[in-house]
C-alpha cells in the first residue's frame, strides 16, 4: 500500500467562545509535526474534544486559524474537508445496516471512486487492521466483537488515505486488557502509516503510551504544557500539571519504556518428551536463570518447569509444568509489563509474537533497572527522575 | 332465516365469485391508496416535525383528534367538500393512518443512535446524504412496522365506507349480510377481510427483511 503519511497541523491562536461564557479553548496555540501521534489530555472542562472536532469543523472556532499542511481548514467546504481526515469516536459509530466492507468504503464512495478501486482499498484495508476480508467483509457490525467494531473503525477512518486522523477516545469504551491490545495494534500501524494523530483521552497512563506529544489542557481551554511524555513527566511545567500527571510519576515513567527496549532474555523452551538431562543442560548455558518453558507445537507458551523439579533422567511429562505463565508484547509497556509479572509466582515474563510465539522473557529486575536510569530531557540533559518542579526553577 | 336454511350457502357463493371478487379488489384498491397517500402525507408531516422540532406536539394533537372522530361523523364532515365519493372514503381513511404512521416515522427517526450521526457528520456526509443514506435505511424497520399497524387497521376500515356506498368486503357484510340477514355473506366478507390482514401482515414482514437483512443478522 502506498499510503501517504502525515501532514502539519497548526492551530495558531486558537479560541472558541460560547456567547459571554467562560471560553472553552483560549488562545492556543501549538503545532503537531506531520506523523506524530498528539494526544489532547485534560480533566472534563478543559476544552479537549473542542480542540479536535475544530480540526474537522464539526465546530467552528471563534477566533484564530487551524491549517493542516499549511492551508487553512477554513479554505474548504467543512463537507469536503472532512472527507479528508479520519474520524474515530469513541462509540465506534459503524453504519449498522452497511455490511462490513460497505462501512470501510463510505469515504471512498462519498469521494466517487470507482468500484473496482473501492474494493481493492476495502480488502487492503480489513487486512492491515488484521481482520481476513473474505470473513469480515459481508458480516454486519452486529455480528462483531467490539475490539473487531473499533478496529473496522480505523479502517474506516483511513479510508480515503487521509493525512490527518482524528481520534476521539478511541479505545475508552473496551476493557482494560483488550485496550492494551488495541493501543499494541494501533501502534503497530500507526509504524507503518504515519498519520497526524489529534488524539484525545482524559486517561494520563493513555496519554503517555500513546504520544509522541501531549498537550495537556486545563479548565478553560489553557494549554498547561506541550510536550513529549517524557519531558513533562521529568519536569512538569506547573503544579496543576504535576497534580494531573500524579504522584507516581517516576513508576508512570515506566510506560514510556517498552518491552522491546530491553535486552530479553533468551528462552530455554521445552516440549513434551523431550529429555530431562538436556533441558538441564541447557539451563545451565543460559546465566541466572531457573526455569525452562515449556510450549506446544506453535512454540506457545504453557508453563514454567522449575530447574529443581528436573532431576533425574527420562522424558518430560506436561506435569512437571506450573501453569499460567504471564505474557507480554513487545510492544507493551514496562508499568503493564511490571504489573503483569508482580502478580505471577515466578516474576518472569515471556515476550511472545503478534501469533502468541514465545521469542525471549522479561525478568522484574531488569525493568527495576530502568527504573532506575536516568530520563532524557526535552533539551537533551539527563534529569534524575523525581525532580520537581521547585527543584528544576 | 328459514330453518331449512343450511348455514352456509355454497351455491350462493359459486352464483356470486364475480361480485366477490369485484368487492375484494375494491377493497384492496382503497386501501392500497389510503396507506399510501397516508404515508407520503405523515412522511412529509415528520420531515417538518424533524426541521422545527416544536411541530411535533401540534401535529401530534391534530393527528390524535381526527383519529378520535367516529367514522361516520367524519364522513358526514366530508360529504359537503366530496360528496359520496371514492375521494370521501380514501379521504377520511387517509386522515385515520396519520396519527399511526406519523408517530412511528418521528420515533423511528429519533431512534437512529446519536453515534452513527456523528460518525456520518465527521466523514462528511451533507445533511441530505445523511438523511437519505444513512437515517432513513436504519429507521426503516420501525417505519415498516407502522405501516403493518396501519395496513392492518385500515383494512378493517374500509368496511365502514359501506354507509357512503363504497365498503368492498364491507357491502358483503353490511348490506347483503346484516340488512337481509343473510349470514353467508357475511361469513365470506369476514373470512376475506381476515384473510387479506393475515397476508397484508405477512407481505409487509416479508418486504421489512428484504430491506434491512442488517436487522436480522445476529453475533454467533
Amino acid at each position: 500500500m502506498q499510503d501517504t503519511g502525515g501532514a502539519i497541523v497548526a492551530f495558531e491562536h486558537v479560541s472558541k467562545q460560547y456567547g459571554s461564557a467562560e471560553p472553552a479553548v483560549n488562545d492556543l496555540s501549538l503545532t503537531i509535526p506531520a506523523g506524530e501521534i498528539c494526544v489532547l489530555v485534560g480533566p472534563s472542562g478543559s476544552g479537549k474534544t473542542t480542540t479536535m472536532k475544530m480540526v474537522n469543523r464539526l465546530i467552528e472556532p471563534t477566533g484564530g486559524r487551524i491549517t493542516i499542511g499549511g492551508e487553512d481548514v477554513m479554505s474548504l467546504p467543512a463537507v469536503e474537508l472532512r472527507r479528508r481526515i479520519g474520524y474515530v469516536i469513541q462509540q465506534v459509530g459503524l453504519f449498522p445496516h452497511l455490511t462490513i466492507a460497505e462501512n470501510v468504503a463510505v469515504v471512498p464512495r462519498l469521494l466517487g471512486w470507482k468500484a473496482p478501486r473501492i474494493r481493492k482499498r476495502t480488502d487492503e484495508l480489513l487486512a492491515l487492521v488484521g481482520l481476513e476480508p473474505g470473513t469480515f467483509g459481508a458480516r454486519y457490525p452486529n455480528e462483531l466483537s467490539g475490539g473487531e467494531r473499533q478496529r473496522v473503525g480505523v479502517a474506516r477512518a483511513l479510508a480515503a488515505d487521509p493525512p490527518v486522523m482524528l481520534m476521539d477516545e478511541p479505545f475508552g469504551a473496551v476493557d482494560p486488557i483488550r485496550r492494551d491490545r488495541l493501543q499494541n495494534e494501533f501502534l503497530r500501524l500507526q509504524e507503518q502509516v504515519r498519520k497526524t494523530i489529534v488524539f484525545v483521552t482524559h486517561d494520563v497512563d493513555e496519554a503517555i503510551k500513546m504520544a509522541d506529544r501531549i498537550a495537556i489542557l486545563q479548565r478553560g481551554g489553557i494549554l498547561a504544557q506541550y510536550d513529549t511524555p517524557a519531558a513533562i513527566l521529568a519536569t512538569p511545567a506547573s503544579e496543576f500539571v504535576e497534580r494531573f500527571v500524579g504522584a507516581d510519576r517516576g513508576l508512570k515513567r515506566l510506560s514510556l519504556g517498552r518491552v522491546r527496549d530491553l535486552d530479553l532474555i533468551e528462552v530455554v523452551a521445552v516440549r513434551v518428551g523431550e529429555d530431562r538431562g538436556g533441558v538441564r543442560g541447557r539451563l545451565d548455558r543460559v546465566e541466572e536463570l531457573d526455569y525452562a518453558l515449556l510450549v506446544d507445537d506453535e512454540h506457545r507458551p504453557i508453563g514454567w518447569i522449575d530447574r529443581a523439579d528436573l532431576t533425574g533422567g527420562g522424558p518430560i511429562n506436561a506435569d512437571v509444568a506450573t501453569p499460567g505463565a504471564p505474557t507480554v508484547e513487545p510492544e507493551t509497556t514496562l508499568r503493564d509489563a511490571l504489573s503483569a509479572l508482580l502478580g505471577s509466582s515466578v516474576q518472569l515474563g515471556v515476550v511472545v509474537d503478534d501469533r502468541g510465539r514465545a521469542i525471549g522473557l522479561v525478568s522484574v529486575d531488569a525493568i527495576g533497572a530502568r527504573l532506575r536510569a536516568p530520563v532524557p530531557s526535552a533539551d537533551g540533559t539527563l534529569r534524575e527522575v523525581g525532580d520537581s518542579v521547585e527543584a528544576a526553577s | 332465516m328459514n330453518e331449512n336454511e343450511p348455514f352456509i350457502r355454497f351455491d350462493w357463493i359459486a352464483n356470486n365469485v364475480d361480485e366477490i371478487g369485484q368487492r375484494l379488489s375494491e377493497h384492496v384498491l382503497m386501501v392500497v391508496a389510503s396507506v399510501l397517500i397516508g404515508f407520503v402525507v405523515s412522511f412529509g408531516l415528520a420531515l417538518v416535525a424533524r426541521r422545527f422540532p416544536r411541530s411535533y406536539g401540534s401535529i401530534l394533537a391534530v393527528t390524535g383528534t381526527i383519529y378520535a372522530i367516529p367514522s361516520l361523523a367524519l364522513f358526514v364532515l366530508l360529504i359537503p367538500l366530496t360528496g359520496l365519493s371514492v375521494t370521501t372514503g380514501v379521504v377520511a381513511l387517509v386522515l385515520y393512518t396519520l396519527l399511526i404512521l406519523f408517530r412511528n416515522i418521528v420515533t423511528a427517526l429519533e431512534g437512529v443512535p446519536p453515534d452513527v450521526i456523528e460518525a456520518a457528520n465527521g466523514m462528511g456526509y451533507g445533511p441530505a446524504q445523511r438523511f437519505w443514506r444513512v437515517e432513513l435505511p436504519i429507521a426503516l424497520p420501525i417505519v415498516v412496522a407502522g405501516l403493518r399497524i396501519a395496513t392492518v387497521t385500515t383494512i378493517g376500515l374500509v368496511t365502514i365506507t359501506t354507509f357512503i356506498g363504497l365498503g368492498g368486503l364491507g357491502y358483503l357484510i353490511i348490506n347483503s349480510g346484516t340488512r337481509r340477514f343473510f349470514p353467508t355473506s357475511i361469513y365470506v366478507g369476514v373470512l376475506l377481510c381476515v384473510l387479506l390482514a393475515v397476508l397484508a401482515d405477512i407481505g409487509l414482514l416479508w418486504l421489512q427483511r428484504r430491506l434491512t437483512p442488517w436487522a436480522q443478522a445476529r453475533q454467533g
